[in-house]
């Protein structure tokens, strides 16, 4: 049976040029860029050229990118910095529908003292830009909000909202290991300070990601130990993974027109598709504002984790926000923030598509799919 | 991914007797579709009491699919008296086990099959008990005599084992301290009258209360006494220690004076303050620094 990947949200397979790019670094190439001798001294140039190609995706200069073990790591360095750099500031804004890698990090800094504002959203997961700018203060050190959100897919006014921050004077973060490589990003004219990425979102490894600060503004590692990446972030750098995230990246930017396009389109094909032939759906986010290869439909009176290994029967991977799928036993924190009925949010399900999917795929999964719901509702106990 | 044995694929890729059954006699609901999982049993139980079919209808996961599944399989043609003898570990042992996570599915199996015969019996829909507890998880509205039944009968041993069996503690996570302490005092209170239909009111208090163990009371005062025999010895050293707080068997303590930032600090905590603690209150306590 072949697997058909609609979980690409999760993580994205490896693109073969970017494999291909790798291994000479396993083989030949593996000195360490920082030795005196040529051996090593010749990796560091590779080094600089994945650099490079991330910062030309983003519209950003090479000086400006750092190269980290991942978007979590991202994350957590970008509000680690900007809290150290104002200590006087004790303020944090952030979104409730954040990644637990923002979440958790800003829970950690209010138990140290910080005040956080998590900004609230309406049906479709959209923030109040009259709230966000009510919530800004003299106090406030750091504003971080999503680019785009991992579990709808809602792409957030992220040059709308930096633009306030900046009239205040206020550091301004944005989690973009959603939206990086799949909808155009261009720091040169997007007044945002600091910007995450993450590698295996964008069809290069897991284990390697990067951020963004803005040259000017004042940074201090949250890794220490060593003068790597001009002092801002220590550890040998991963070299093979660095040249790997390059080439994923220009790929990337080779294939953004392909990614708003024709991947936009199979997803609306699929949506479509399973919203027409299926009773009682309900599409959660913001159409008007989201990620192109993402879409993520309740099913009213089922649950999710038996959707998915139905799903998975017929050889397709879909993610979902049940409780039942997760170490926790509550819903989505995404859906329960955006206040989905109960009779919808424990169905949730989430298809994320790639570059790398086709026609034929979505319409396996169209045609399929009506039947696993059907099942599952003969099942259930709630039939109105 | 969970790790599913192969009788629960199989059980819910093709389950066994789902659906309602039109002359059923008797009906068990539990669960609601706001706490993720609910089951709806149904069963024809003969004039002399012997369960003659059973049919269900499951909002759930896989494992609540497939534990509703196996026990109407094992229900069928048992008397009601033999039928209530069916515990959790039971529908989780006919699986051939279920992930720990994944408990509360069985348990939702019992409640169900008792709420169906006590409707068959004519009885409240819970037992009396049941209905009066306190209720300690407001998410997932779970009383504590679910609670301390669930650690009875699994002898169960943490916060997490009382999570994945009945699900309290698994939202916000606000009762979990509650929940410990219930724990505690059934671990430790032998002696405490079993919450049984014609048990007392409220079981957790008199839990709670249970033989052996000191009250927050006893324990704060008792710690209290013992530190101020402690700091001497560090102020002899230059150093010193204040109390600031004690939940339940956490005693909050803040290091000053010499001691703060030494690199001993750490061991003078543990390998002193600590022992001397365990030794002279209780033999859990345990201490943690703030900073």
């Amino acid at each position: 049976m072949k697997t058909i990947y609609f979980d690409n949200n999760a993580t994205t397979q490896v693109a073969p040029e970017v494999t291909e790019a790798m291994l000479p670094f396993f083989r030949e190439l593996w000195g360490n860029p920082s030795s005196m001798h040529s051996f090593g001294g010749r990796v560091a140039s590779y080094v600089e050229e994945g650099r490079a190609q991330v910062a030309e995706l983003l519209g950003a200069s090479p000086d400006e990118i750092i190269f980290t073990s991942c978007g979590t790591e991202s994350d957590n360095a970008a509000i680690f910095s900007a809290l150290q750099t104002q200590p006087s500031k004790r303020h944090i804004v952030i979104s409730c529908v954040e990644h637990p890698a923002v979440l958790q990090a800003a829970a950690f800094w209010e138990r140290q003292g910080y005040r956080v504002t998590r900004l609230g959203v309406d049906a479709k997961g959209r923030i109040d830009m009259d709230e966000y700018v009510f919530s800004l203060s003299a106090d406030t050190a750091l504003v971080s909000v999503m680019f785009a959100n991992n579990e709808v897919g809602n792409v957030y006014p992220i040059r709308a909202m930096a633009e306030k921050a900046k009239e205040r004077g206020i550091l301004f973060h944005t989690d973009a290991v959603q939206a990086a490589g799949k909808v155009p990003i261009d720091l040169a004219s997007l007044p945002v300070d600091m910007l995450s990425l993450s590698g295996h979102k964008l069809h290069a490894p897991k284990g390697i990601g990067a951020l963004y600060v803005r040259r000017g503004v004042r940074f201090r590692p949250f890794i220490r130990g060593g003068h790597q990446e001009r002092g801002r972030r220590a550890g040998t750098e991963n070299v093979p993974y660095i040249a790997g995230l390059g080439v994923a990246c220009r790929l990337a930017r080779e294939s953004m027109q392909d990614e708003t396009t024709r991947v936009a389109a199979l997803r609306d094909r699929l949506e479509q598709g399973i919203v027409s032939r299926i009773p009682d759906c309900l599409v959660n986010g913001d159409t008007e504002h989201r990620l192109p290869g993402t879409t993520n439909i309740a099913f009213r009176n089922i649950e999710g984790e038996s959707v998915l290994l139905m799903l998975d029967r017929l050889g397709i991977c879909a993610s979902s926000g049940s409780a039942c799928t997760s170490g926790s036993l509550e819903p989505s924190h995404v859906l329960h923030a955006m206040g989905v009925p109960f009779k919808y949010a424990h169905s949730a399900t989430r298809l994320s598509l790639s570059r790398y999917n086709t026609q034929e795929e979505v319409d396996y999964c169209v045609e399929h799919f009506p039947a696993v719901v059907e099942t599952l509702r003969r099942l259930s106990p709630f039939k109105d | 991914m969970w790790d599913y044995s192969q009788k629960v694929q199989d059980l819910f890729l093709t389950p066994h007797n789902a659906g309602p059954l039109e002359d059923a006699n008797a009906i068990g609901e539990v669960g609601s579709i706001a706490c993720g999982d609910a089951l709806k049993l149904y069963l024809k139980i003969s004039g002399d009491g012997v369960i003659e079919k059973a049919g269900f209808e499951t909002f759930g996961c896989a494992s609540a699919i497939a534990s509703s599944s196996v026990l109407t399989d094992m229900v069928k043609g048992l008397h009601v008296d033999e039928a209530l003898k069916i515990t959790n570990a039971d529908i989780a042992k006919a699986l051939d086990g279920l992930p720990r996570e994944k408990m509360h599915c069985s348990v939702m199996g019992q409640e169900a099959l008792e709420a169906a015969i006590r409707q068959w019996k004519g009885e409240p829909a819970m037992p009396k008990t049941q209905e009066e507890g306190k209720l300690v998880c407001k998410c997932f509205n779970v009383t504590d005599a679910t609670i301390i039944r669930a650690i009875r009968e699994n002898g169960l041993k943490t916060v997490e084992d009382v999570t994945a069996f009945t699900k309290a503690g698994g939202g916000c996570g606000d009762c979990r301290d509650e929940i410990a302490e219930i724990l505690e005092a059934e671990l430790r209170g032998q002696g405490a009258p079993a919450p049984e239909p014609a048990g007392p009111a409220e079981p957790a208090k008199s839990a709670a209360c249970g033989t052996g163990g000191l009250t927050n009371l006893q324990r704060m005062q008792k710690v209290m006494e013992v530190m101020a025999l402690i700091r001497p010895q560090l102020q002899a050293d230059g150093g010193d220690i204040e109390l600031v707080d004690i939940a339940g068997k956490t005693v909050s303590v803040r290091l000053t004076g010499h001691c703060q930032g030494c690199a001993a600090s750490e061991v003078t905590l543990h390998q002193v303050v600590e022992q001397i603690l365990r030794q002279q209150v209780e033999p859990d306590l345990a201490v943690e620094e703030v900073k």
